[in-house]
């Protein structure tokens, strides 16, 4: 108890803070895509369609990523000979950037956040239009025509929907009254709905309109199926990857299972409460620096649940009507969502 | 099942037996094209051949499309009717080039059903899906440059058929949007389905001969209709 | 379902035709992109060369031919029971299915006919391998779309059907089985009610993608109104099988021109949809695999007792003449034309095959098409690069 107590008293000064914080950052977002990887990709996958997945590395295959890591890490440096080189360098890296990036502000306890931003939620949205960029100049610089109309096709879908995204986060901000991911988080663990604080004041009852949409558009920032027409992997076979071979697209790979993760935690904090559970349960607070990230991480992998499970069964939507569904649907019903949490929260 | 009337019945005509039918279809053909039609065959309850001429080959398929109405493509393709020059090549247990086969003459050159009068024939089938028929056309191409028009602007399926006739058989096809080889690279030279065109295969590696022939089920050695020795093949059974 | 009225689908095609006509009259260069013939959505090595105004195609032209054989020229040197080997591998997921035809033309030229059990093997060994072919069909084409999961749900259930075949005849994929005058092999025991037991699986299958195909709003928005063919163009092709049968050609070879096989004698139905969209091929093809196990079910209670081969010569020399034979294979109506002169060998053998005639309308097709359609309407024709090259 006392090294808790003693962990607990432990206050490092601000730059040796921010780099563990750091450090710490970048194991936990190769990580998180292992985690992600395995348990959804691999194993849950291969549950719906009837079969076990890879066995042989490790217990289960729990080791596989190991496995899968090192073949990547061993290739060849390829790049073909029309390819722009440095674009071509440079691509997964930004991809994998803004994916880092986004793990700045999402909290994994009370103090267990890198910075808690004030406009935290704000930052994450405009961070994760980077990899538009990226995506961009992976297509172009690959010099194939399989990577250009997949880069095209992605960066036309990405932007599109941000906007939903955008405004499906608004409710949420509307309802906490903050941009910042550590008062959000407070203001669900401590709210009530209509008096009744049993289990606080999760935003996904209130704002489930906002949960949909937000989950679905972030399958469609991750593009993956029903939204994968950019990597439709029967027609363009990896559509902007196709170029990439070895540890650059390992980096594609992380970003992708990354991002998934960093998402689906972002939305269990805008919606399910993040790490902290309901101030009506008296959980000590001391406790929660270290039952934080275990609570995130269950919430986390329910939401990423959903994700990979549409992944795979549905087909993909055509482009046109990729573009259509988010326009004329989606932002509509966000828009009305918005209104209707307005108007709530000033009449409640 | 009885061989000859009874075998390709369809529930939707009891009345006609198929010969009446398909003697109608060459008189209903010879009605339309005069002279076009040169000779036919009819196998009773099985099937019709009609031998048409060149000239009268676009004229064909126009009267059979549209009076009376065998809109369904079946395939359209040639016939060499030379016999091989290389034999079967079944029977070389030898190889035919350190102790070459004596010469056999040439089996004389016999076409088939409705007669033929050259070494090509371009053959096609046409049906009439609603009256449950089917037809199938042959027409002489001459023997120099063989050529014959085409059927395209009548069935637009025949554009593939007669890109691959062409290319295996040498057959020119006057009108035809875009001649080019099908399956074949564009540097190969020759016309694969033509007789005289060798089977490499057969000359790079030679024909072991019969090796391995599995008993009938329940049939024991029998002295069967036609003897082994009748036509000198090689392989012991 | 509705159907697309015949004036809604002329002006489907004619807006495409005329999107490709603009861009060919702009004279933007577009774009050459080649489809294959390394792909994963074109079943072989088929190659298509695309001239894409942006997404949108303007010329398309296939080029078969990386798996031609020569299979015609390879026939002339071959005793009839070798070319049944040989035929098997021309569409190799429904492999028995090809035999059929070949060795009832040689049966019609030597003038034998099969006894009456040998038939009806024939034609279950026939039905069998079109259910095989078409459950591959039924998760293929989803997973075109897009949708990983059904195709392993067919590959599942596609063993069960495998299974039997190759306790019957000794091959999954080519079980040369069939021979002139009947089959080679009495069935084994307890055959039939294996068979029986696989045949509910297969509807449990059927279900299940219907289930999860037809019943995804996504599917439905990418085929509807995909690749519409109307009856006549599909005449004027040759297109057979379930691709014409989706365009309302109401023609099945079983039915109209039955020649050796048992279907006469059993009671069944045809299903034809008036669309021609690349969803109403989907959709027939799912009926004809229910419908092909209800086939199944009445051929297996009622196997007639009996020899299993007529009487034929050892040397089999067939006498000479012409035949042309067509039977309603799972890719559509595949046919010989054989041409004998009374030899040991065929002298000229014609293979007309369903999917050269299939294929031969995508030029016509995917005019002012996207390139996803493209991959849509070219799963749903369904062909077998085997039966393309020969």
């Amino acid at each position: 108890m006392t090294a808790i107590t003693s962990l607990l008293a432990f206050h490092p000064a601000y730059w040796q803070q921010t780099t563990i914080k750091a450090i710490l950052t970048l194991v936990v977002v190769p990580s998180a895509a292992a985690v992600i990887a395995f348990v959804f990709l691999f194993k849950f996958v291969s549950f719906m369609q009837s079969r076990l997945g890879p066995m042989e590395a490790g217990p289960h295959g729990s080791l596989q990523l190991l496995a899968e890591a090192g073949r990547f890490l061993q290739k060849e440096d390829l790049a073909p000979a029309d390819a722009d080189k440095r674009m071509f360098r440079l691509a997964p890296l930004v991809v994998m950037v803004s994916t880092f990036l986004i793990y700045v502000v999402i909290p994994a306890g009370p103090n267990a956040i890198v910075e808690d931003l004030p406009t935290g939620i704000y930052y994450v949205l405009a961070i994760s239009s980077l990899s538009v960029l990226g995506v961009l100049m992976a297509g172009w610089a690959s010099a194939n025509k399989y990577a250009l109309l997949g880069g095209l096709r992605a960066a036309g879908q990405l932007i599109a929907y941000e906007l939903p995204m955008m405004l499906a986060v608004l409710g949420v901000v509307i309802q906490a009254g903050s941009l910042s991911m550590q008062s959000i988080v407070y203001a669900q663990s401590g709210g009530s709905i209509f008096g009744w604080n049993g289990i606080g004041n999760p935003y996904a009852l209130t704002q489930f309109v906002g949960l949909a949409i937000f989950l679905v558009t972030v399958q469609a920032e991750l593009t993956q199926t029903p939204f994968d027409m950019p990597v439709a992997e029967s027609e363009l076979v990896a559509g902007y990857q196709v170029e990439y071979t070895g540890a650059r697209f390992l980096l594609f790979f992380l970003a992708e299972f990354s991002t998934a993760f960093g998402f689906s935690a972002i939305a269990a904090t805008l919606f399910l409460g993040g790490w902290n559970v309901p101030d009506a349960w008296h959980v000590p607070h001391a406790l929660m620096h270290f039952a934080g990230p275990a609570v995130l991480m269950l919430k986390t992998l329910i939401l990423a649940l959903f994700i990979f499970w549409a992944r795979f069964t549905f087909p993909r939507l055509r482009e046109d009507q990729l573009q259509k569904f988010a326009w004329k649907v989606l932002i509509p019903i966000a828009l009305v969502n918005i209104m209707a949490t307005a108007v709530l929260k000033v009449v409640f | 099942m009885s061989t000859s009337e009874t075998g390709t019945e369809t529930p939707a005509e009891p009345e006609a037996p198929r010969d009446e039918l398909r003697d109608g279809l060459v008189a209903r053909l010879t009605e339309l094209l005069g002279d076009g039609v040169v000779e036919s065959h009819v196998l009773a309850g099985k099937d019709v051949w009609i031998r048409v001429s060149a000239e009268a080959w676009q004229q064909t398929a126009e009267s059979l499309r549209i009076t009376m109405g065998a809109r369904y493509f079946g395939f359209l393709s040639a016939i060499d009717w030379m016999p091989s020059p290389f034999g079967r090549s079944l029977e070389a247990e030898v190889d035919t080039i350190l102790t070459p086969q004596e010469k056999k003459a040439l089996p004389p050159m016999t076409t088939g059903y409705a007669g033929g009068d050259t070494r090509f024939q371009v053959i096609a089938r046409v049906a009439n899906l609603s009256e449950h028929w089917g037809v199938t056309l042959k027409v002489d191409v001459g023997d120099e440059s063989p050529s014959v028009p085409t059927w395209t602007k009548v069935f637009a399926g025949a554009e593939w058929h007669e890109r691959e006739a062409w290319e295996m058989f040498g057959i020119d096809f006057v009108g035809h949007p875009f001649l080019r080889p099908m399956y074949l690279p564009g540097d190969f030279e020759g016309n694969p389905l033509r007789k005289d065109f060798p089977l490499l295969a057969r000359f790079v590696k030679p024909w072991p001969g019969i090796v391995d022939v599995e008993p009938l089920p329940g049939v024991a050695d029998e002295g069967d209709a036609d003897g082994a020795a009748a036509d000198g093949e090689g392989a012991s059974e | 379902m509705t159907a697309i009225s015949d004036r809604r689908k002329l002006a489907y095609i004619a807006a495409q035709a005329a999107d490709s006509r603009v861009n060919v009259e702009l004279e933007s260069d577009g774009m050459t992109l080649n489809i294959g013939p390394q792909h994963p959505a074109t079943h072989g090595t088929l190659r298509i060369v695309a001239r894409l105004d942006g997404e949108q195609i303007i010329s398309a032209e296939p080029m078969a031919g990386y798996m031609h054989r020569g299979y015609e020229k390879l026939t002339e040197v071959r005793t009839y029971n070798q070319v049944t080997t040989l035929v098997n591998r021309i569409d190799w997921l429904g492999s028995f299915a090809n035999e059929v035809p070949w060795i009832l033309a040689a049966e019609q030229l030597m003038g034998v006919e099969a006894p009456k059990r040998a038939m009806w093997i024939r034609t279950i060994l026939f039905e069998m391998s079109r259910v095989a072919n078409i459950i591959l069909f039924l998760g293929d084409m989803a997973a075109q779309l897009g949708a990983l999961t059904p195709v392993f749900f067919a590959f599942r259930d596609r063993e069960y059907v495998l299974n039997l075949i190759e306790s019957a005849t000794g091959g999954r994929f080519h079980p040369n089985f069939d021979r002139i005058g009947g089959i080679k092999d009495d069935l084994p025991k307890g055959w039939v009610e294996d068979a029986k037991a696989v045949m509910d699986k297969v509807r449990d299958f059927c279900d299940q993608i219907e289930d999860l195909v037809l019943g995804a709003e996504v599917f439905t928005a990418r085929t509807r109104g995909i690749g519409v063919i109307p009856p006549d163009i599909a005449m004027q092709y040759g297109l057979s099988g379930a691709n014409a049968r989706a365009s309302g050609i109401d023609w099945d070879v079983r039915r109209d021109n039955n020649v050796g096989l048992a279907y006469p004698e059993l009671d069944w139905k045809v299903w034809t949809h008036p669309d021609g969209d690349s969803f109403a091929r989907f959709w027939v093809r799912l009926q004809e695999t229910r419908e092909a196990t209800q086939i199944l079910d009445q051929l297996l209670g009622g196997i007639p007792s009996g020899p299993i081969m007529a009487k034929v010569p050892r040397i089999i020399k067939v006498p000479a003449g012409e035949a042309y034979i067509a039977t309603e294979n799972p890719l559509g109506e595949m046919g010989y034309y054989v041409v004998s002169k009374g030899d040991l060998t065929p002298f000229r053998v014609k293979i007309r095959s369903a999917s050269f005639n299939n294929v031969s309308i995508t030029p016509w097709l995917l005019r002012g098409v996207y390139v996803p359609d493209v991959i849509t309407i070219l799963a749903s024709l369904y062909f077998i690069l085997g039966d393309i090259d020969r």
